[in-house]
């Protein structure tokens, strides 16, 4: 078994927000009929449900985020990512479906404070207002796509490609650095 | 700055989150047209000073092409459906009509 690293090694800035890449994490991209009583089920066997538009819904350490009207995202533990995408395939075998593990597609980050929605203010266009806990905003960070939601009291969690992780990092430094602040 | 909804998202986006794709509800034209309708088909659009159907994807969103109808001079948008059709919705032709009564439909 290789010895998997995440795209930054954890790297962390702390400014007015600390910036974190969130090192390895579990994730499974899911295309298929978001309508799929199979789906539903086998989301339902992990204490998961199938998320309502925009929505992301956890259990534990596992989570299922809308992507599209016939995309969800799964993060979970690193090591299970595999083992649930088998399980999924199964479970949609024979619909028009496809599973993919794509931990090490992608890179994730945290940012958190109590002005950690001013780091992500400056760099996308979204009203942070009104962004609720529990929904997946998909946009952009400056010039790289990115989905976004609230994991937890005063923090935001991105994930993005792995090839565009340096980019972000430097975007998410640079937006936290003291005296950068909005308000 | 153009802000549309994206009819699978709901969500409000502004321009830089999407990507612009050309004219709406064109009729392909390819092997076996006359050279006219093959023309007509790859090069001539329309150019109004006024209302306008547009294809637009959710580009840095779910990445889906949706169509608009909005107003080229003033920028008013009329509204937003999905790409899976082959003409736009009559509430929305009736609702463009009622704001634009000189207006001489889409075709
Ligand atoms: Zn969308």
């Amino acid at each position: 078994m290789s010895d998997a690293v995440s795209a930054l090694n954890g790297q962390t800035h702390d400014g007015f927000a600390r910036v974190a890449e969130a090192g390895l994490r579990g994730m499974v991209t899911i295309r298929a009929d978001l309508d799929s009583t199979a789906l539903a089920a086998a989301l339902g066997a992990l204490g998961l449900s199938v998320p309502a538009k925009r929505q992301i819904v956890s259990a534990g350490d596992t989570s299922v985020g809308w992507m599209g009207p016939d995309e969800l995202l799964l993060l979970c533990d690193y090591a299970q990512a595999p083992h649930l995408c088998a399980d999924l395939s199964a479970a949609l075998a024979g619909e028009h479906a496809l599973v993919v593990t794509v931990s090490d597609a992608r890179a994730i980050f945290t940012v958190q404070g109590a002005r950690a929605d001013q780091v992500l203010q400056k760099l996308c266009p979204v009203d942070f207002a009104t962004l609720p806990v529990g929904e997946l905003r998909r946009t952009r960070a400056a010039q790289i796509a990115a989905a976004l939601w609230r994991s937890g009291p005063d923090e935001l969690s991105l994930v993005c490609f792995r090839s565009v992780a340096g980019y972000m990092i430097g975007l998410l430094e640079v937006s936290a650095r003291k005296g950068g602040e909005i308000f | 700055m153009l802000t549309l909804q994206c009819p699978y998202c709901g969500v409000t986006v502004e321009e830089t989150e999407l990507a612009p794709g050309g004219e709406a509800h064109l009729k392909r034209f390819g092997p076996g047209s006359s050279d006219d309708d093959f023309e007509a088909y790859m090069f001539a659009r329309k150019n109004p000073k006024g209302v306008h159907f547009e294809r637009w994807r959710h580009a840095y969103g779910c990445g889906k092409w949706f169509l608009a109808a909005r107003c080229t001079a003033t920028l008013e948008v009329f509204g937003t459906y999905p790409a899976q059709t082959t003409e736009p919705p009559a509430d929305l032709i009736a609702k463009i009509k009622e704001k634009r009564p000189t207006w001489e439909g889409y075709k």
